[in-house]
């Protein structure tokens, strides 16, 4: 993956992983260049402003210059590619769960373990307070640098983390905290280790379990959404996806290799997965795109906590307003509704689009064999 | 936790990433009388027109109708071939109690998917080459006694990958079962979830368990059977949480897919890995089933599941 990443390729060597000796300090992707360039025009007249160019005041240049700047931003952040916002979701420097946890959230009081076989630092969680709010929160964890990221293991949980926060997620319903859930992985941990514990049981249920909590359940994307992984937490009232990130079924460059043989057409197969933010919501896969200041959320960390604070709490209202049997009975209809299928030949019927009408037999109410809470639009 | 060697990390975490390769589109034309055998294990020499089949653990050539009537199970040394949703239905329910449910529903291109070949193409290829509509068949039947709501997947069918078809057809199948009170049954193989739905796939993975949660909610028994492969998005979702998981002896079965494994953390796989074997010896499922004896041991693994509901409805 790092391969075809320069934003990381610029700063790890591809084999080793480890950072490169000569790796600049800043990390421009390679559409942020033009804006960089200018950047760095501007700092080198602020240094020296008597070099300001003939026939026009150093004051003048500079907000020239700003101006620019802004034009320049505004020109290509509108124009992203679906692979550009990808390099944006794995910007290193691009706000983690921690960082939201401490600036997004307060007093958050880190609760550690799987009560079972470890502790599993690729998956944060805790008690912390969104505004007045006590909420429990559980988040996926990458690292910064290399020491950090084998602390993290990259982000990839393995069992032990979706088994934490499912124990985490059990408490929260008991004392009736709402959960928020903070995604940003690559997918979760392909190791031997993680098959022997059965990695995929531990996704599995909390799929399951996620779906009966009765506690508010709000799930962001926050960098990457990748697969299963992401998944394993993602089951909520309310899905949303930062402005930059992405949530998929396979990482882009997984599908170039197979479908394409080359890992190189991971650009192609990004935009064919339509794995944007607004792919996303265009398709009703997600409920609200959170906005990134201009730049993406790493030009600006304070701002997109603020903003996703903001738009967390306004969620958290809306569906704390429900009651218990409501927030269930929507939740299980919102995923009941994915997916998009034809119920006979194709020359006789027109898509039937998310769950069409005529799918589901209704149920008589006085079906015994109905838990009381089945959502009644089975 | 697994320490294993962080030498080289690779971040693509092809978690749905099909285990194993989809065999092609373009099937085995010249044994054109039993589709159910050009599948990717089965390597069929050329020499005794089409009448014998290699088996890839014995190395012995046995004879087709040999195997066909041994549900496709090697005469010589018990490995399982693959076998077809339709011979799996019929080895498993009583004659003509199948009443096949949602049998025309087909899968549209909800992404436009924009690919080396398209995905509409690729369906009717698939389509043509199985006589499937979509990689599952669902449908209520008589197991011994006991009525049952089966869902059987099919690898043929693009690997058996779950795209909203598969998803949708098994939730109707877990919800019609919870709202008559019966048990489900799926028997799962598949490479994962289908690339070409994107995201509409994944979220089958959550469709799918959110109805097995009020299923199981409902006191009600769902047994999984993992058949060769089961992989990925299947496994991660209603493939892993049967109140009973079975699987037939050598089946493959796992999260990721061993090259993506080892690609990953550059260490030997251990010997077995990721076999039904394996996940036995670590306490991953409940039993290790042969195909002939998987019909009475449901019915015997469903009399007790149904015994107390019974006393209770008395
Ligand atoms: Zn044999």
């Amino acid at each position: 993956m790092p391969r075809s990443c320069p934003a990381l390729h610029s700063r790890y060597c591809a084999k080793t992983w480890l950072p490169l000796p000569s790796a600049p300090m800043k990390h421009h992707l390679d559409f942020e260049k033009p804006i960089a360039e200018l950047q760095e025009k501007l700092e080198e007249l602020k240094q020296h402003p008597e070099k300001h160019s003939l026939g026009i005041s150093f004051e003048e240049e500079v907000a020239q210059i700003e101006k620019k700047i802004e034009e320049t931003k505004r020109q290509v952040f509108m124009n992203l590619s679906a692979w550009d916002r990808i390099k944006i979701a794995r910007h290193p420097k691009r706000p983690f769960a921690l960082d939201y946890l401490q600036a997004a959230f307060t007093d958050f009081s880190e609760l550690h373990g799987d009560r079972l076989y470890a502790e599993d630092r690729a998956v944060v969680g805790g008690f912390a307070s969104l505004g007045k709010q006590r909420v429990m929160v559980i988040g996926t964890q990458k690292g910064r640098d290399t020491k950090e990221n084998i602390l993290r293991n990259f982000g990839s949980a393995h069992p032990e983390g979706y088994r934490k926060a499912l124990r985490l997620m059990k408490m929260a319903e008991k004392f009736r905290l709402p959960i928020i859930t903070l995604i940003d992985t690559a997918g979760a941990y392909p190791g031997i280790g993680a098959e022997e514990r059965h990695i995929a049981e531990a996704i599995a249920v909390n799929l399951r379990e996620m779906m009966l909590f009765e506690t508010p359940i709000i799930a962001a994307v926050i960098g990457e959404g990748g697969s299963g992984g992401a998944l394993g937490i993602g089951v909520a009232d309310r899905v949303l996806i930062l402005e930059n990130a992405y949530y998929s079924v396979i990482s882009p460059e997984g599908c170039a290799a197979i479908l394409w043989k080359d890992r190189a057409a991971a650009a192609k197969a990004a935009e064919a997965l339509k794995i944007t933010a607004k792919h996303l919501l265009e398709l009703g896969l997600v409920d609200e795109i959170i906005p990134e200041p201009l730049g993406g959320a790493h030009t600006n960390p304070e701002l997109m906590a603020q903003t996703l604070q903001t738009d967390l709490l306004k969620h958290l209202g809306e569906i704390s307003e429900l009651s218990a049997s409501d927030r269930l009975e929507r939740r299980y209809a919102k995923f009941r509704a994915f997916g998009q299928f034809q119920e006979k030949s194709p020359a006789s019927a027109a898509p039937s689009g998310n769950g069409a009408p005529e799918a589901h037999e209704p149920l008589a109410p006085s079906d015994n064999a109905l838990p009381a809470d089945l959502p009644a639009d089975l | 936790m697994a320490t294993s060697s962080f030498t080289k990390k690779t971040l693509g975490l092809e978690t749905a990433e099909p285990a194993v390769t989809p065999p092609p589109a373009k099937g085995n034309t010249t044994f054109a009388k039993k589709p159910m055998l050009a599948t990717a294990k089965s390597r069929k020499r050329e020499i005794p027109e089409g009448l014998w089949t290699k088996c890839p653990k014995c190395s012995t050539m046995v004879f087709d109708k040999e195997l066909d009537e041994n549900l496709k199970v090697c005469t010589h040394c018990q490995h399982h071939f693959p076998i077809s949703s339709r011979e799996r239905v019929q080895s498993l329910i009583e004659t003509g109690t199948f009443e096949e449910t949602d049998a025309e529903m087909t899968s549209v291109d909800a992404l436009n998917f924009t690919g080396v070949a398209s995905y509409q193409s690729k369906l009717r290829a698939y389509q043509r080459e199985t006589g499937l509509k979509d990689a599952v068949l669902t449908g209520s039947c008589k197991i011994g006694d006991h009525k049952v709501c089966l869902g059987v997947m099919d690898f043929k069918f693009l690997g058996g990958s779950m795209g909203s078809v598969v998803g949708e057809k098994l939730t109707r199948l877990i919800e019609r079962a919870t709202k008559k009170a019966l048990p489900v049954i799926i028997i799962s193989t598949s490479g994962g979830a289908r690339m070409y739905e994107g995201m509409f796939s994944l979220m089958q993975m959550a469709k799918t368990c959110a109805a097995l949660a009020y299923h199981a909610k409902a006191r009600l028994p769902y047994i999984s059977v993992l058949t060769h492969p089961t992989t990925a998005g299947v496994m991660a979702s209603y493939a892993s949480v049967g109140d009973l998981i079975l699987a037939e002896p050598g089946a493959m079965i796992g999260f990721a897919g061993p090259r993506v494994i080892k690609d990953t953390t550059q260490a030997e796989l251990p010997p077995g890995f990721q076999t039904a074997e394996f996940l036995l010896d670590h306490g991953l499922i409940d039993a290790i089933v042969t195909r002939k004896e998987m019909k009475p041991r449901l019915i015997d693994y469903l009399n007790y599941l149904t015994a107390g509901q019974k006393t209770a409805d008395a």
